[in-house]
This record gives C-alpha cells, sequence and structure tokens, in this order.
C-alpha cells in the first residue's frame, strides 16, 4: 500500500499536500483500490469556500458512489481539469496526476491537526 | 457470440404482412406537414423470422422463468401466470382511463378491494395505490411528511436514516426538500438507540427505516424507535422493500409506524427488472388520510364508487391517471389466490429458505452480522479474497452456472457485500444447487483465481467492460 510519509491523511482516506499557503487534496491509493474503477467525479468550481469535514465533490465508481470531503477550510483555487475526461488518473495515479483540487487555506496551520502516514496506515489495516 | 439486429436482417424483398392500401387520399387538403407522417424506416423481415429473432434474445437474457434469480432486496419471485389471465381480462384490459366513473364500476371496486388489503396487511387504515414504484413512493411519504408539519405550522428540515438504507432513501428526502442525516449501525447491525436520540433534534421530521433492514435484520428495538421518534412529534416511516419478510406475522401499523410504502413488484409477485412497471402503494395512519393524493376512491356507497377530486388538503397528484392498473390488477389476483394464510406461509418459507442458505454457507462466506435473518441473507467475500478477487468475482461466475448475481457491495456497511434473497418460490433443490455452486467457486477462488477474473465464460456475452460502458455509454443504433 501506498502511504507517502509527506502527506497528511484524513479518516475519510483523503490525502493533502501544504504548500505554504496552499494544499493539495486528493483521494489515497487505499480509498481508490476500494472504490475500483473510476468513471465520473462531481467536482466544484474555482472560487468556492470549502469547509473542513464537509462534502465537496462527488465521486463515482463502478462499485459505488462516494462523497469528497475537505480535510481543511479554505478557498478553491484550482480544479483538475484533467479529470473531466480521464477520472481514471485517479486509479492511476492518486498522488500525482489524479490530484483532485487546490486550496487556499483559512489556516495553514490546520494541516498539522490531520493524519500522519503512520497514523493513516494504522487506521486502513484495522 | 452476437446475433444480428432485426434492423440488419432488413430485406426489401420481404413482406411481412399484407396490409390493405389505406383509403384515406394521401392528398388531404390543409393538413399541416408536421402532421403529416414520415414513411417508418422499419426493417422488412418475414414474420416467422422476427419470432425467431425475439425468442432468441429472450433465451438470451436472464429472467426469473429461466433460473434462479437471488438478487437481494429486490424480491425475484416467480410471477404467477394466472395474475397475467386476470389482468388481460377485457373488463380490465379494455378500459380507457379518460372513460365515465359509472362505465367502471369493476375497475373501481378491484381498487378499492386491493386499498381495503393492503390496509390489513400493513395495519395502517388508509392507502394509496397511485406511486409507479419504490422510490416514487418514498417520495410520495415525504411528501406527506411535509404537508403534515406545514399543516401543524412546522418547517422541519432533517429526515433521518440508518447507515444501512437503500439508495433511494436519500435521493427522496433531498428531492422533497428535507437534509438526509445518517444513523450508525451497532454491532447487532440494528439502529443505534443512543446516537438516534442524539441525533432527534426539533427540526427532525422523521425517520426511514427498511424493517427487516438491508442486512436481512428484524429492526427488533422498533418499539423504542417508534417511541423515541414519536416523542419529539416526528414521523416514521417505513421503506417497506423487505415487506416479503412480514406478511401474516407482523404489521408496520402495529409497530408504530406512521407511513409505509409497498413494492407490489416485489412482494405481490408483479413482474419487474425489465418485467413490467413498478408499483409503489403508500399506507399511512388516519391523521395522515386527508394529505393523499388525488384523486381518492370515494368510499361512502360502496355500491357506487366513484372518484374523490375534492380534498383540498391532497398533496395533488403524484401519478398520471390512477397508477398502474394493470399492475393493481395482478397484485389483487396475487392477494385473492393466496389468502391470509397463504401469506403467512409466503414470509415463513422466505425466511427459512434465507436461514437454509445462511447455515449452509457460514463455514466458508464470512456473516459480519451472524444473527437468525430474515427473507435475506448478507455475506462478505473477505474469505475469497485471493489475488485480489472480490465480491463481483464471485457474482460473475454464478451466470456461468444460470444463476443471477446476488446484489453486491450492498448494504455499504458490509465489506464487500453478497446480498442473497432466495424467496419463498425457490424449491429445496434449487437451494441446494446453488449452496453447492457457491461452494465450488469458493473453491476456485484458491485454484483459479485467473479464470474468475474473467468470468462469465459460458454466456452469451463474456465479461464486459462496465467502465466504458458507464463512461461512453453507447445504446444507439445507427444503420
Amino acid at each position: 500500500m501506498n502511504i507517502p510519509s509527506d502527506l497528511h491523511y484524513t479518516k475519510d482516506h483523503e490525502w493533502v499536500k501544504g504548500e505554504g499557503e496552499e494544499a493539495t487534496v486528493g483521494i489515497t491509493d487505499w480509498a481508490q483500490g476500494e472504490l475500483g474503477d473510476i468513471v465520473y467525479l462531481e467536482l466544484p468550481e474555482v472560487g468556492k469556500i470549502v469547509i473542513s469535514g464537509k462534502p465537496f465533490g462527488t465521486i463515482e465508481a463502478v462499485k459505488a458512489a462516494s462523497e469528497i470531503f475537505a480535510p481543511v477550510a479554505g478557498e478553491i483555487v484550482a480544479v483538475n481539469g484533467m479529470l473531466e475526461d480521464s477520472p481514471e488518473l485517479i486509479n492511476k495515479s492518486p498522488y500525482d496526476d489524479g490530484w483532485i483540487i487546490k486550496i487556499h487555506l483559512s489556516d495553514p496551520e490546520e494541516i498539522d491537526t490531520l493524519l500522519s502516514a503512520d497514523d493513516y496506515g494504522k487506521l486502513i489495516e484495522v | 457470440m452476437p446475433i444480428p439486429l432485426i434492423f440488419e436482417q432488413n430485406n426489401p424483398a420481404i413482406h411481412c404482412s399484407h396490409i390493405p392500401k389505406s383509403d384515406i387520399p394521401d392528398d388531404v387538403q390543409g393538413l399541416p406537414d408536421d402532421l403529416r407522417r414520415q414513411e417508418l424506416d422499419l426493417p422488412q423481415v418475414a414474420e416467422p423470422e422476427v419470432m425467431r429473432h425475439f425468442v432468441n434474445l429472450s433465451t438470451m437474457n436472464h429472467h426469473v422463468d429461466k433460473g434462479f434469480y437471488p438478487l437481494g432486496s429486490c424480491t425475484m419471485k416467480y410471477n404467477p401466470k394466472v395474475n397475467e389471465n386476470i389482468s388481460a381480462l377485457p373488463g380490465f384490459a379494455g378500459l380507457h382511463p379518460y372513460q365515465p366513473a359509472s362505465t367502471i364500476q369493476g375497475a373501481l371496486k378491484m381498487m378499492l378491494s386491493l386499498e381495503e388489503w393492503l390496509c390489513e396487511i400493513t395495519g395502517l387504515p388508509a392507502v394509496t395505490l397511485q406511486p409507479a414504484a419504490g422510490s416514487h413512493g418514498e417520495l410520495t411519504g415525504m411528501f406527506l411528511t411535509q404537508a403534515y408539519h406545514l399543516a401543524n405550522g412546522e418547517h422541519r428540515k432533517k429526515v433521518l436514516i440508518p447507515d444501512s438504507s437503500h439508495g433511494t432513501n436519500p435521493a427522496s428526502i433531498v428531492m422533497a426538500g428535507f437534509e438526509p442525516v445518517h444513523i450508525p449501525s451497532n454491532e447487532r447491525g440494528r439502529i443505534d438507540i443512543a446516537a438516534l436520540q442524539n441525533a432527534l433534534k426539533p427540526d427532525v421530521a422523521a425517520l426511514m427505516v427498511t424493517n427487516p433492514s438491508t442486512l436481512g435484520l428484524f429492526e427488533d428495538q422498533i418499539d423504542e424507535v417508534a417511541e423515541a421518534v414519536h416523542s419529539i412529534g416526528a414521523l416514521l416511516y417505513m421503506d417497506g422493500a423487505n415487506m416479503n419478510a412480514l406478511m401474516g406475522l407482523a404489521r408496520p401499523g402495529d409497530m408504530g409506524f406512521d407511513i409505509v410504502h409497498l413494492n407490489l413488484h416485489k412482494t405481490f409477485s408483479t413482474p419487474h427488472g425489465g418485467g413490467g412497471p413498478g408499483s409503489g402503494p403508500v399506507a399511512v395512519i388516519a391523521e395522515l388520510e386527508k394529505f393523499l393524493p388525488i384523486p381518492r376512491i370515494k368510499v361512502d356507497g360502496v355500491e357506487n364508487p366513484d372518484w374523490d377530486w375534492d380534498r383540498p388538503d391532497s398533496i395533488g397528484r403524484v401519478q398520471s391517471f390512477f397508477g398502474n392498473f394493470s399492475i393493481l390488477v395482478r397484485a389483487a389476483a396475487y392477494i385473492r389466490s393466496l389468502g391470509g394464510e397463504g401469506f403467512k406461509n409466503v414470509s415463513e418459507t422466505a425466511i427459512l429458505n434465507a436461514n437454509y442458505i445462511r447455515t449452509r454457507l457460514m463455514d466458508i462466506y464470512k456473516l459480519p452480522y451472524n444473527d437468525l435473518c430474515m427473507h435475506e441473507v448478507v455475506f462478505s467475500a473477505d474469505n475469497q479474497s485471493n489475488d485480489g478477487l472480490k465480491a463481483v468475482n464471485i457474482a460473475k461466475r454464478l451466470l456461468d452456472f444460470g444463476i443471477h448475481a446476488p446484489t453486491i457491495n450492498f448494504p455499504l456497511i458490509v465489506h464487500e457485500a453478497l446480498m442473497i434473497e432466495p424467496t419463498e418460490t425457490e424449491t429445496l433443490g434449487t437451494l441446494d444447487n446453488f449452496i453447492e455452486v457457491m461452494r465450488r467457486i469458493d473453491q476456485e477462488v484458491n485454484e483459479t483465481p485467473e479464470m474468475l477474473k474473467n468470468a462469465p465464460l459460458k454466456t452469451p456475452v463474456f465479461r464486459l467492460d462496465e467502465v466504458m460502458a458507464a463512461r461512453k455509454l453507447d445504446v444507439k443504433y445507427e444503420g
């Protein structure tokens, strides 16, 4: 199972990569494996405000549809446009090409309250 | 092996039938162009070939007349053919919905009788036959909930659902303008009472419960649940998709439910799954009767029943005309042919059959909620995860044995769920064959996992590309 150590995680299986006041968000390798082949994403527009723990989009796989939760609060500054035509990027490359949104953080320190790679690894072992 | 489409069998030299030349002149004056029919591009195929084409197609599909269909939560019971005969009687089949009530007295009396029988089965005093599906019944029930609270001067916003609920429940809640709130299940797979009480705030309009739940388990604390819900003035709604487990044994009205929808196309043996339209009648407590959709059938003066449109508190129409009438006829025929004792026997046998499968497979298939089940049993395919295999591989392989796949990956609270509902119409021989096949597939999981990844291997079409089917749906013929 691929759980990069430089990222932060949520119990809802999103990852966050902090870069100053911005953060990139996606879903974990484990989450994409559980969902199976992803066929469609419903994503918000740039400029939308997201609230920690609240859903900001929907991810639809052959097996099930699931909400994507905002790990941290802020304003969306970018949405991965590649996913519209190629949602399979999330299956192929969940931590790189399959990123979902970038957020301008309300509070850059909020990221530190999320799970570490070690903690997340323990969570999915259960 | 693909067979040619009917359009590809077109042969202009062949005439299927000889229709007399129209005696209406082609050059009718004053007829606007948009009302003139263009020649239709229909294929010309000999009648025997047409017949063979469609009979062959029907054998390529899976249906309950061809094989076992243990699709959980769908109650794919056999559809008795006597129901078809009754609904085809000219007095039923030849009616027009605009006929005056005085000329459809028999049909109205049949509907009144069906209402009465459904009231008896649910233990509730009033029912509407109009909704055309289970989900439509849910939506109607949510509109009734809204009307009830509005009449009390209250704008309640939230509707609670257990985390095991059918996906249609939150959808109906949202469509009716409410917000769904999930209640977790406890370790026994039942509603967590403490969590429920926490969630029961003054802005909660209702709790929607499927009983038995989608785990096939009876909500054995339903009295406590009902009391808690009613104590804050909210309504208790029952999703009756699993009513096949309760008939003649327990009544939703007695459990404290205020609204319940039934699925005539599941519990009451009318065709579904591509075989026919649905029907989702909604039964309610006396206080909600005045909100039911129009038209109702006037019950005073049963000798000459009539439509009743004068119902100022009604939520209005929910369906064109009066529901899926011919489906109502089939359900009425089913109820009449079984009778009260027969219905009890239906539910008892449905429960027995599910528990037979549960006890005969639980040594190899993981049973996350190990309890006496009702009409269906939910296994997890976690024990069959060799080489990355999942529930879907078991489901696909079943098709090779002429058995329809169970519902998989639902309910969401069971990992890699296999949800099996045998129904009461299957013989011990059919159940034993299914059990044997399931045990054999378990062996194949370890012996030939690669084969399972490619299954099915014997069906008219092999493993379909579900991802491409979802991403690039292509169902249009372009000849």
